[in-house]
């Protein structure tokens, strides 16, 4: 049995610095929610099987929940409270959400999707891996398939990436 | 009695009134609501599945850093009704696998995880017995079944009459356990004050759970608050409080601090309820045009020692379709199993997979379109009740689906179609749904400023019930939506249905329409409860048709569904936005019930052996191509004041059975078990 350790580390969460002593069990997700009071970011699964906690963390999507806070020192992450970002109104428009808790998890990772195919990323489903993929409603589906929305809300996700991408 | 003289918002494609907050994370959950110094606690599940606990060792999980309290059997409080699946910790019983032994409270969640993990029991271990079998030896006929109905009906000489059929279906299918899975655990924050507990809950009904819990702890009820402003989704697994819940305030009262608790993923498969399998025996008797002679459908599916749950599989048939000789039962059998539950329309779901698959089967054998075959069983009145359907626009709704979906066109032969490796094939089936009410409280007031409040115990899961409230109190008091108020969510807000059995927008809408009403009649304020209205006498019901277009791969049996259309006849349409997104969440729901979801129960071991989201699998987003849900125009003020059903759970009513018939349509080849999984089809596919 460990006794419990404490690690200092510094993050910037939205861009505001924050520095703290960590439990070293203690996830990003964790982190996020529990000592920073940012409840925006969701807990799903607990073990990176849903998406539910999908943050920015150096700019890269990446769930909360696998990542421990201690082995990320010097941080940059942007959770879904940091964001605005025209996708937030699209979803709103589109009723890509319903009971909102796959919400943040899908807008964050929908912003890292963009930037991933903005940078020449292929998919699973990319045919043509030379050209820049174009982001059609195929490739929306298969880059948002990490992230599962037990409300079924996904035609109407791939309409509200569409009209932003 | 019509109040929409002055319709404008009603029916509008209204954008959801939180959706805002949902998009920049500020809606907050049940263990989200910031309160002072909050403890955490987890929950220690049994290892073993049946069997008592000789001993407890919490040496290791008491020394654990930031450990305050280590509560089981030996020292729980007693609660005033320790019964069921609630009355955690009042006895050394084990009754199933994952089933509550122990709460760990400490200053992090870390800690209180840790320490539960290190909490240690001593079991004598008995014998379990988990399969559920058509002739297992604890096989009952329970008193009724959910929520109140008959167990079994049985009209006219059913055997003689299979016997005279001159056409028969004699089938038996069979669905898996599934689990609800909302995308929020079950999760509860309980604060314990001297004289007021106050719970926020992942809860559908507020006001059942306050009830609930005040009767567990003995208390009286206007001594407790269930608070409940967003929940991430449910489909029955939220309808009653769950273990979590009493976990919660035993700790809070243990510790004398807000304690939370959130369930881990895979705690959720044994402690929140799912569907129960079912095995189910269809016959069908028939003359060779198809008219139904006679209908059986008879049931087997488990509960547990714990308390009954008796799903209503059959009862939908009492109603479907007409045949003059009938019969529909249900048995249990009593396993060392957790008690199964509500999930997305209970008994019609699973009863509806069997019954369209077998009315697919009889079109086959009568060489009969199967849409036509349905329109020649159309009953003129209810069947079994004898009463007037209030409305039933069953036959519309395939006639408008046909159309759009190019059913016209299609070949009735089974696995001749191809593209490349792919089979293809087409299928429809009905959906339906009792359209109910139940009585409900609202709350309006005039404020100064010109602008309405609004207040019912109303329950917001995902369905836009806050939004369609406002929706219908903007109406009925004629001023633009900007001037409501809605607020929701709130045991104190008095009695109200919860969000269930498709159930919220006919009670709800209900009450705030004659709270909205009395205000009109001049009154500043007005607490209405439709308590005691008179109801129109007739059977009542939503019905809904659903077409399926499937691929099936020739060399891997993968199923995929590039086309799903769902047409639906639920009364007048609150708002087409929202109501779209339930309609195809549902189909979505049932596209994961045709083909992925299972919750495998080893019979060895004695439990669920897939509990989490990488091995039960749901739908993902790639798996939902062109799926889309339209409405026929109709008005039913027998249900609703508003002239409005419930349309919750229709959509995952018939989905299954549409691509299981498309499947047969693309190979040949029947499946009857779900879900339909490559392992059923390899091997017996045309090459
Ligand atoms: S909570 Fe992190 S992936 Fe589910
Ligand atoms: S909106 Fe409920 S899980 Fe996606």
């Amino acid at each position: 049995m460990a006794e419990a350790e404490l690690v200092q580390i510094t993050v910037r969460v939205n861009g505001e610095e924050h520095t703290l002593l960590v439990d070293t069990r203690t996830s990003v997700l964790d982190l996020l929610r529990e000592r920073l009071g940012l409840t925006g970011t969701k807990k799903g699964c607990d073990h990176g099987q849903c998406g539910a906690c999908t943050v920015l963390l150096d700019g890269r999507r990446a769930n909360a929940c696998l990542a421990l806070a201690v082995a990320h020192d010097d941080c940059e992450i942007v959770t879904v409270e940091g964001l605005d970002h025209p996708l937030q109104d699209a979803f709103v428009e589109h009723d890509a959400l319903q009971c909102g808790y796959c919400t943040p998890g899908q807008i964050c990772s929908a912003v890292g999707m963009l930037a991933e195919a903005g940078a020449g990323w292929p998919s699973a489903v990319t045919r043509d891996l030379v050209r820049p993929p174009r982001l059609d409603a195929d490739e929306i589906r298969e880059r948002m398939s990490g992230n599962l929305c037990r409300c079924g809300a996904y035609p109407n996700i791939v309409a509200a990436i569409e009209d932003v991408a | 009695m019509t109040v929409t003289e002055r319709e404008r918002l009603i029916g509008a494609p209204v954008d959801r009134i939180e959706g805002r907050d949902k998009v920049e994370g500020k809606a907050a959950y049940a263990v989200e609501w910031s309160v002072p110094n909050p403890a955490y606690a987890h929950l220690a599940t049994a290892t073993i599945t049946r069997g008592t606990i000789r001993a407890v060792d919490a040496t290791a999980a008491r020394a654990v850093p930031g450990v305050l309290a280590v509560i089981t059997h030996e020292d729980a409080p007693e609660l005033a009704d320790g019964s069921g699946e609630l009355g955690i910790l009042q006895s050394p019983r084990v009754a199933y696998r994952g089933q509550v032994v122990g709460i760990v409270v400490a200053e992090s969640s870390e800690a209180a995880r840790e320490g539960a993990e290190l909490l240690r029991f001593d079991y004598a271990v008995e014998p379990h017995d988990v399969v559920l079998t058509s002739d297992h030896p604890t096989l009952y006929r329970p008193d009724t079944v959910s929520p109140g109905f008959e167990t079994d009906t049985v009209v006219g000489d059913v055997e003689a009459a299979l016997h005279a059929a001159e056409v028969k279906v004699d089938a038996t299918y069979s669905t898996p356990a599934e689990h609800n899975n909302p995308m929020e655990p079950h999760a509860t924050t309980a604060i314990w004050e001297e004289d007021a507990l106050t719970v926020i809950d992942a809860i559908q009904g507020a006001f059942f759970a306050r009830n609930e819990i005040a009767r567990r702890f003995g208390l009286d009820p206007s001594r407790v608050r269930v608070l409940a402003h967003h929940v991430g989704g449910g489909f029955g697994s939220k309808g009653p409080p769950r273990p979590q819940a009493i976990a919660a305030i035993m700790a809070s009262r243990h510790v004398g601090r807000p304690v939370r608790l959130a369930l881990t993923r895979r705690q959720m498969f044994a402690l929140t309820g799912y569907r129960t399998p079912t095995i189910q025996r269809v016959q069908l008797g028939a003359r060779k045009d198809g008219r139904m002679t006679v209908i059986a459908h008879d049931v087997w599916e488990q509960t547990s020692t714990v308390e009954e749950f008796a799903e209503q599989t059959s009862v939908v048939t009492r109603m479907m379709y007409a045949a003059p000789i009938r019969r529909t039962t249900h048995r249990l059998a009593r396993l060392d199993v957790p008690t199964p539950s509500w999930m997305r329309a209970p008994g019609e779901c699973p009863g509806m997979f069997a019954l369209e698959s077998a009315l697919d089967e009889l079109a086959i054998t009568c060489g009969l379109d199967p849409i036509e075959l349905r329109v020649r069983n159309e009953p003129r009145v209810d069947p079994e009740s004898g009463l007037r359907f209030s409305t039933r626009n069953l036959v519309a709704c395939f006639r408008e689906g046909a159309e759009r979906f190019g059913w016209a066109e299609r070949d009735p032969t089974p696995g001749i179609r191809r593209d490349g490796r792919w089979l293809l094939g087409t299928g429809v089936a009905s959906s339906t749904y009792p359209a109910r009410k139940w009585p409900s409280v609202a709350y309006a007031r005039r404020l100064d400023d010109g602008t309405f409040l609004i207040r019912i115990g109303a329950i917001d899961i995902g369905t836009g019930a806050r939004t369609i409230l406002a929706q219908i109190a903007a109406d009925t008091l004629d001023v633009p939506l900007d001037r409501i108020h809605i607020e929701i969510g709130d045991s104190d807000f008095g009695r109200a249905m919860l969000a269930g059995g498709s159930m919220g927008t006919s009670s709800w809408g209900s009450a705030v329409v004659m709270a909205c009403r009395r205000l009109l009649l001049g009154q500043d304020e007005a607490l209405a409860d439709t308590e005691g209205e008179q109801e129109e006498s007739a059977s009542k019901h939503a019905f809904g048709a659903q077409f399926v277009e499937v691929a099936v791969n020739m060399d891997t049996g993968e199923v995929r569904i590039p086309r799903a259309l769902g047409v639906f006849a639920c009364g007048r349409i609150m708002n087409a936005k929202t109501a779209r997104s339930q309609f195809i969440g549902g189909m979505t729901m049932g596209i994961g019930m045709a083909l992925l979801e299972e919750s495998v129960m080893d019979p060895h071991l004695g439990g669920f052996v897939n509990p989490d989201l990488a091995q039960y699998r749901v739908p993902v987003n790639a798996d939902i191509r062109d799926v889309e849900a339209i409405w026929v125009d109709e008005v039913d003020t027998a249900v609703s004041p508003m002239g409005a059903k419930g349309i919750g759970e229709i959509g995952i009513v018939g989905t299954a059975a549409a691509v299981a018939n498309a499947v047969h349509h693309a190979t040949g080849v029947r499946v009857r078990d779900l879900p339909i999984r490559p392992d059923r089809l390899l091997g017996k596919l045309p090459r």
